[in-house]
């Protein structure tokens, strides 16, 4: 293991000591970390086929259908009745807990669809007869890294320029400030809309665009302590050190920046989730079919005698979005030079 | 003489904690100066916030204790009760003149406030009043100063703004919390001869407290001295100077810093010399870059210094002494030339001179606001050999270690952060930064205006060692002519930017040429002459 300086045990017990944010961190990622490897939870491939004694693993390795006696060259419908009788016959499948990924559409339903919760489809399944329980462990792990990815990026910039026009100030800064006041004038949902009718917005797309308005919620705060730090009598005392502009901006007045930066951060982050989530539930998000937690809102508000599609959408947005901003608390409480 | 004010076994804490003062008893009576001495810290301020019950009850309480104001318990009083004593019975004026006027507020309208709410005193009546009160402080031309703005006027000024309000309704009691320690001594001396003269005419009892024993000795009739919260000793003034009984109480007498500096060794070669030195701040420019009108902040000065010996800068606030010491450093772009070791640096850019950086080094007034908080103190002080000294890292921590040593702490304190540290140590810590590079020249920026007395006596015996052991040159600039003298070699008075004297501090301090040298010297040293 790492040694740890006495300074960086000291920030880890502050962190430790907010339990409730403790306790969020471990139950995020372990939520994040079971949905990353979604593929192994809810799929309509089996993980192990052992079929005439040869081992095929259909997740990771497409199989054609004639290798299990079908006649088709294409890859296996593992679902098919005949398919999985003919496996069974001649060996075993291991299937994972939920036999259905995100886009399967479960044509045995023994009631139109929306069904409501069943044995098969643990959370009922949506208007398309596709699993909910399945769409939302992806669109939890979709919504999450599109929301972190979205943070670090908007962070970057955001810091980057507001620590430039606080540092340098002046020109810098006031030519700095009309752009943003002209830029945060411009309507973001428009310009989306715009977008999706020429081309179609994929993940890429929306956290381009998103993007290009989001970074501007830091450059406030950092902007203002950079401002006030620079004249502090420890960033003078480096400047007489003979330390550059670069280094004086990174190691002395960026930490200070930094609380006012990851007090922002969890915000941001839920900012970006649920930016997504309104996205998708107005329908000019991901493209359709992809499983996303506001197209499941969505369904949920159109088909009102279904309640498992709304209250599944929430709780697990809701769920998110608290574990996000307690394990943000517990950050800035690690990051506080004057906690003990 | 009646008891005016008894205070009796007065405890306070704040939320649950430890007793921030612990069974303080003392009593002011009819016409007579109090004075609550002690150290930073040591519950002073907070003792006499008490009185009128100014503490943020949230969070203090009161385990013990009665406040007994004319047979009265305060702390049993209610909110009513309390609202009619405070600015009438007992008034209180603050240490800090900057910030305690609103700054939106006319002169006429904060002091109106008072008599208003007390007197129901308003319109002419009460203008009046306003310009009896200005008179009485002694501001100049009051009916003019009515209506100022408190950034019109001089830090003196406010200060007596701030007591015309106090005295705006005859309190029986003044309760004056440090009224000078923020103020120039000059103003200082005259601020507090004007609070003598006003309580006898006015034959109010003053309750005041301070950190300075030299205003203490002038001024009190009693003196209550206390530490970390408890009562060390009391007694009228006289027989507690000439006798103290406790060795904390003979340690604050005593920290009144040495008389002249270590004598320096020798005709050493010159370190620093500077010549017509010159410092504009632009006020406003043009569209086009034009420089329309510029504030002269040190101009022509002029100076020489050799290797071991100090150079005191002194002079009032806004002479343009720290200015001087940021364009040295080249902090700030100045015109004219000076030189280190015989290279002329003035004409370097920022990049030449970077190299140069190492040999001249800096420490700053305020010890809170000089360390990066978020850095462990072994970051704070390696970073200038990072910087210098790239090539041998591995040595870096024993040159820390050696610097800490140096400047008298224990070198386990560098995995700690700035804010666990006392003001005095912070400053130790910011010696050791500039030391870590082995400097030919410290720049000492007021380095001990904001420590108490015997913290200061420790940071100047401390740099007087070190200069003996290696050869150092400082520029000490300070506003406090007693510490100068305990350091300096030469001495440079600046006013308004320019040069008013310069010479040997020796003769300076003997025998000043110039009136307003004069004036400053028999401010600073007044307290001492009259009572020694």
């Amino acid at each position: 293991m790492v040694a740890l300086t006495p300074i960086q045990r000291r920030r880890l017990a502050n962190f430790t000591a907010n339990r409730r944010g403790f306790w969020s961190l471990w139950l995020f990622l372990i939520l994040f970390g079971l949905s990353l490897c979604a593929e192994l939870i809810a799929n309509d491939k089996p993980l192990i086929v052992s079929y005439n004694g040869d081992w095929y693993f259909p997740v990771i390795q497409q199989v054609p259908e004639e290798t299990f006696g079908g006649f088709l060259p294409t890859e296996t419908d593992y679902r098919d009745d005949f398919i999985s009788e003919e496996i069974e016959r001649n060996g075993w499948m291991l299937w994972p807990p939920i036999r259905f990924s995100y886009d399967t559409i479960n044509y045995n339903l023994d009631v139109p669809s929306p069904a409501p919760p069943s044995a098969d489809n643990w959370l009922g399944t949506d208007d398309q007869g596709r699993d909910v329980a399945a769409r939302v462990i992806y669109g939890f792990r979709i919504s999450v890294l599109f929301g972190l990815t979205l943070t670090v990026a908007s962070s970057i910039v955001g810091v980057a320029a507001g620590a430039l026009q606080g540092y340098y100030g002046g020109k810098i800064d006031l030519f700095g400030q009309r752009f943003i006041e002209i830029w945060s004038g411009l309507p973001m949902l428009y310009l989306l809309i715009i977008l999706s009718s020429i081309v179609q917005p994929n993940f890429w797309w929306l956290l381009g665009i998103m993007l290009l308005f989001s970074w501007m919620g830091l450059v406030d705060v950092v902007r203002a302590e950079f401002l006030r730090a620079r004249n502090f009598e420890y960033v003078k005392a480096a400047r007489a050190l003979g330390l550059g502009n670069r280094n004086i901006m990174f190691r002395h007045i960026l930490p200070n920046a930094m609380v006012a930066t990851l007090t922002f951060m969890p915000f941001i982050l839920t900012g970006a989730i649920t930016g997504l989530t309104s996205l998708d539930f107005l329908g000019f998000g991901l493209p359709s079919g992809s499983p996303s937690l506001g197209e499941l809102i969505a369904q949920g508000k159109a088909n009102l005698h279904a309640p498992w599609l709304g209250v599944s959408a929430f709780a697990s947005l809701a769920v998110m979005l608290t574990l996000l901003v307690f394990v943000g608390e517990a950050v800035r409480d690690a990051f506080d030079p004057r906690k003990n | 003489m009646k008891t005016l004010l008894t205070i009796s076994d007065l405890s306070i804490c704040f939320d649950n904690g430890p007793k921030v003062v612990d069974q303080l008893s003392l009593s002011v009576e009819r016409g007579q100066t109090v004075a609550l001495v002690g150290e930073s810290g040591s519950g002073k301020s907070v003792s006499a916030l008490s009185i009128l019950r100014l503490l943020d009850e949230r969070h203090a309480s009161y385990p013990s204790g009665q406040i007994l104001y004319n047979g009265e318990d305060l702390l049993k009083a209610n909110e009513r009760r309390l609202r009619q004593i405070r600015g009438s019975h007992i008034s209180m004026i603050f240490q800090e003149p900057m910030t305690s006027l609103n700054p939106l507020h006319t002169v006429e309208k904060q002091i109106g406030e008072t008599l208003e709410l007390h007197k129901g005193m308003r319109g002419p009546q009460a203008r009046k009043r306003c310009i009896e009160l200005l008179e009485l402080v002694g501001i100049p031309e009051p009916e003019s100063r009515l209506k100022s703005y408190p950034h019109q006027l001089s830090g003196g000024q406010k200060q007596r703004v701030m007591i015309a309000m106090a005295l705006a309704n005859e309190p029986d009691l003044l309760i004056a919390d440090e009224p000078t320690t923020a103020l120039d001594v000059t103003v200082q001396k005259q601020v507090l001869e004007l609070l003598k003269s006003l309580q006898e005419k006015l034959g109010m009892a003053v309750l005041m407290i301070t950190h300075d024993l030299s205003i203490v000795r002038r001024y009190a009739d009693q003196v209550v001295v206390m530490e970390h919260g408890k009562q060390v000793e009391s007694g009228p003034t006289g027989p507690l100077f000439s006798a103290p009984t406790t060795p904390y109480t003979r340690n604050l007498i005593e920290s009144e810093p040495p008389a002249a500096p270590l004598p320096r060794s020798g005709n050493t070669d010159v370190v620093m010399t500077a010549s017509h030195l010159d410092v504009h701040f632009t006020l406003r420019k043009t569209l086009f870059g034009k420089v329309r009108s510029s504030f002269h902040a040190v101009q022509d000065v002029s100076f020489e210094l050799r290797r071991g010996e100090t150079l005191g800068v002194v002079g009032e606030s806004g002479s343009g002494k720290t200015t001087l010491g940021h364009a040295l450093l080249k902090l700030i772009p100045s015109t004219g030339t000076f030189s280190l070791a015989g290279n002329e640096l003035s004409s370097l850019s920022q990049k030449e001179f970077q190299p140069w950086r190492r040999r001249v080094q800096i420490v700053f007034q305020d010890p809170f606001g000089s360390l990066s908080p978020r850095m462990s103190i072994e970051e704070i002080i390696r970073e200038g050999l990072e910087i210098h000294e790239p090539a041998n890292r591995g040595q870096h921590e024993a040159s820390v270690i050696r610097a800490l040593k140096d400047v008298g702490l224990d070198p386990d304190a560098r995995h700690r952060y700035p804010h666990e540290f006392s003001g005095g140590q912070r400053q130790r810590i910011a010696i050791a930064r500039a030391l870590v590079l082995q400097p030919d020249l410290i720049i000492l920026d007021e380095p001990t205006s904001a420590l108490d007395r015997t913290v200061q006596k420790q940071v100047i015996e401390l740099l007087r060692e070190i200069q003996a052991r290696y050869g150092l040159s400082y520029i000490f600039i300070s506003h406090d002519l007693a510490v100068v003298r305990a350091l300096s070699h030469k001495l440079l008075v600046l006013r308004h930017g320019q040069i008013v004297e310069y010479g040997e501090a020796e003769n300076l301090f003997r025998d000043p040429q110039q009136p307003y040298t004069r004036e400053l010297l028999s401010a600073a040293f007044f307290y001492q002459s009259t009572t020694n």
